[in-house]
């Protein structure tokens, strides 16, 4: 089997263990009957399907969880987006959100920097424009909930 | 085996040595002819059809009208003035849909369509149906996913007015009896009744005039011609009863200052300057596909496909989608224990093999499957035993990079 793919680019770049492993084993994927607010978001090229539900505490993260069908890229987007983001200000969800776009967009510093944690785990997605739209299924959800939050 | 059409007659694969291309039932790649074709027009004979008094216009509007007979020629089509050419499947759908739909559709009216539609046979109907204050109803599948026959016999009676099936499922690749259904109707009811044969022309010998359907629409990119063009097939009587589609030039008679009358057929449903140079490269490719025959076309496809579910079913964990391959065109829609079918795709692509992933257009088909995508294959002309070589191949890549595909 090539060890890499027509780009040049390792496919096991792109399928790292650790997103195989969110894929597999997602975290935070629940209900959040009390939530403050719940988000649907689709792909409609693909198909896939996001809900993410936030509970607020002040200005703090206390609970996120997120349901849906989706790929190994989006999946794994949330269950880790829903990581780094639980505990957490408002303010620095909006900072990771920000951070994660730039890498996805080919930052390359964004791409190392220990803000983002297990996130950079996706930044091999930069390289196949096709999937960005999947790893960013979930933030979307995420802008359009603390958006409304505010609102 | 070998592929039925020579690689070397199509330049993409040329530009692209390694290319596997398993996607014709999204688009076909085109062979040289018609891109000559489309470039004899541009380059000789290139002007504005039915308006110019000079030459090169004539020129113009005779290949415009051999294209239509020449298509009329493929499918089987005495009166060439009953092709209507349009942009394509969807255009031709809605075209039926809305002019034929808004005069002739009403309350207390059923439209049925069935539960393996694309959205484009599927969408104008439940929108036609919803303002015309019609009930719209779908028919059900069988488990081995064909059209459920004694559920659309149940269904049909004296207040069904549409039935809309496909010839050829895209995502299941299903071949439905189109004779059988369409004797079926007559016998029920005066419904009229369109089929989508997007996948049916470019792989099938389609005889319009002994299918036994009121329209059948086909889109030119699938069967080795241009993006842009397609036609549908009416018959005389219904196509003269229809208010038009479109207004505007060429399909006129004559504009009075407050009233207009149109032209005759086919131009009353052709508003708009034609796509000539679509028209002819769609009758190139129709010289080029008779010139290996329709029949050996279904032969080959038949072949691979036999070929290429016995190698996926030997393949632990693929779930294949649809009936047997005596049963189904050239496609098969399947997933692949726990990847992700837009995974498979990406994984597939990096080691040359083009596939489709994802709902396929037929939403409410999927939801019927039970699944949210699928993984697409499908073959042409073109494909030959290496291409399901390099599937299989690539497949099992797949399996090694997810660690084991979840089975």
């Amino acid at each position: 089997m090539p060890e890499s793919d027509s780009r040049g680019t390792p496919l096991a770049t792109l399928y790292q263990e650790m997103i195989l492993d969110h894929y597999r084993r997602p975290r935070n994927k629940a209900t959040l009957p009390d939530a403050d607010v719940t988000v649907e978001r689709t792909n409609p090229l693909c198909g896939d399907l996001i809900e993410l539900s936030l509970a607020f505490d002040g200005d703090h993260v206390r609970a996120a969880v997120w349901r849906g069908q989706g790929c190994s890229i989006s999946s794994a987007s949330a269950s880790m987006m829903t990581q780094a983001i639980i505990g957490g200000t408002c303010s620095q969800a909006r900072s990771v959100a920000a951070r994660f776009g730039e890498m996805l967009s080919g930052d390359r510093d964004a791409a190392v920097d220990e803000a983002l944690g297990d996130l950079r785990a996706l930044s091999g997605v930069a390289r196949y424009p096709m999937r960005i739209k999947c790893a960013l299924l979930p933030w979307s959800a995420l802008e359009e909930g603390m958006g409304r939050k505010e609102g | 085996m070998t592929s039925l059409a020579p690689r070397s007659d199509f330049p993409i694969f040329a530009t692209h040595p390694g290319l596997r291309y398993l996607d014709s039932a999204a688009t076909s790649q085109k062979p040289r002819a018609v891109l000559d074709a489309i470039r004899s027009y541009y380059g000789e004979d290139n002007a504005n059809p039915h308006r110019g008094a000079y030459e090169l216009s004539v020129r113009a509007t005779e290949r415009y009208h051999g294209a239509r007979e020449r298509i009329a020629r493929f499918c089987g089509v005495a009166d060439a003035d009953c092709i209507i050419f349009t942009r394509g499947t969807t255009e031709a759908i809605n075209l039926v849909a809305s002019a034929w739909g808004r005069a002739n559709i009403g309350v207390g009216d059923e439209v049925i369509v069935t539960g393996m539609e694309h959205h484009a046979n599927f969408v104008p109907w439940q929108q036609i149906a919803f303002e015309q204050g019609a009930r719209f109803r779908i028919c059900e599948l069988t488990s081995d996913g064909r059209i459920d026959l004694d559920e659309l016999r149940a269904m049909l009676g004296r207040h069904t007015r549409v039935v809309a099936f496909n010839h050829v499922s895209n995502a299941l690749g299903t071949i439905n009896p189109v004779r059988e259904i369409a004797e079926l109707v007559r016998e029920r009811s005066d419904a009229l009744i369109v089929c989508d044969g997007a996948q049916g022309a470019p792989h099938l010998p389609v005889d319009f005039d002994s299918l036994g359907v009121d329209f059948y629409a086909f889109s030119g990119h699938k069967m080795c011609g241009p993006m842009g063009i397609g036609a549908l097939i009416g018959r005389r009587g219904t196509l003269e009863s229809m208010p038009p589609y479109q207004t505007g030039g060429d399909m006129i008679e004559f504009v009075l200052d407050y009233r207009t009358t149109w032209n005759v057929l086919p131009h009353k449903f052709e508003a708009g300057t034609p796509n000539v140079g679509g028209a002819v490269g769609l009758a190139a490719a129709a010289d080029y596909l008779d010139s290996l025959g329709m029949g050996a076309v279904r032969a080959h496809e038949l072949k691979l496909v036999e070929m290429a579910s016995g190698a996926l079913g030997d393949l632990e964990g693929v779930h294949i989608y649809g009936p047997p391959p005596a049963d189904r065109s050239g496609a098969i829609s399947f997933t692949f224990g726990d990847i992700h079918p837009h995974d498979l795709a990406t994984i597939l692509d990096g080691n040359g093999v083009c596939i489709r992933a994802g709902h396929h257009c037929a939403q409410p088909l999927m939801r019927r499957l039970g699944v949210a995508a699928t993984a697409r294959a499908s073959f042409y002309i073109y494909n030959d035993e290496s291409d399901i070589e390099a599937l299989l191949g690539a497949l099992k890549h797949a399996r090694e990079l997810f660690g084991h595909a979840g089975v």
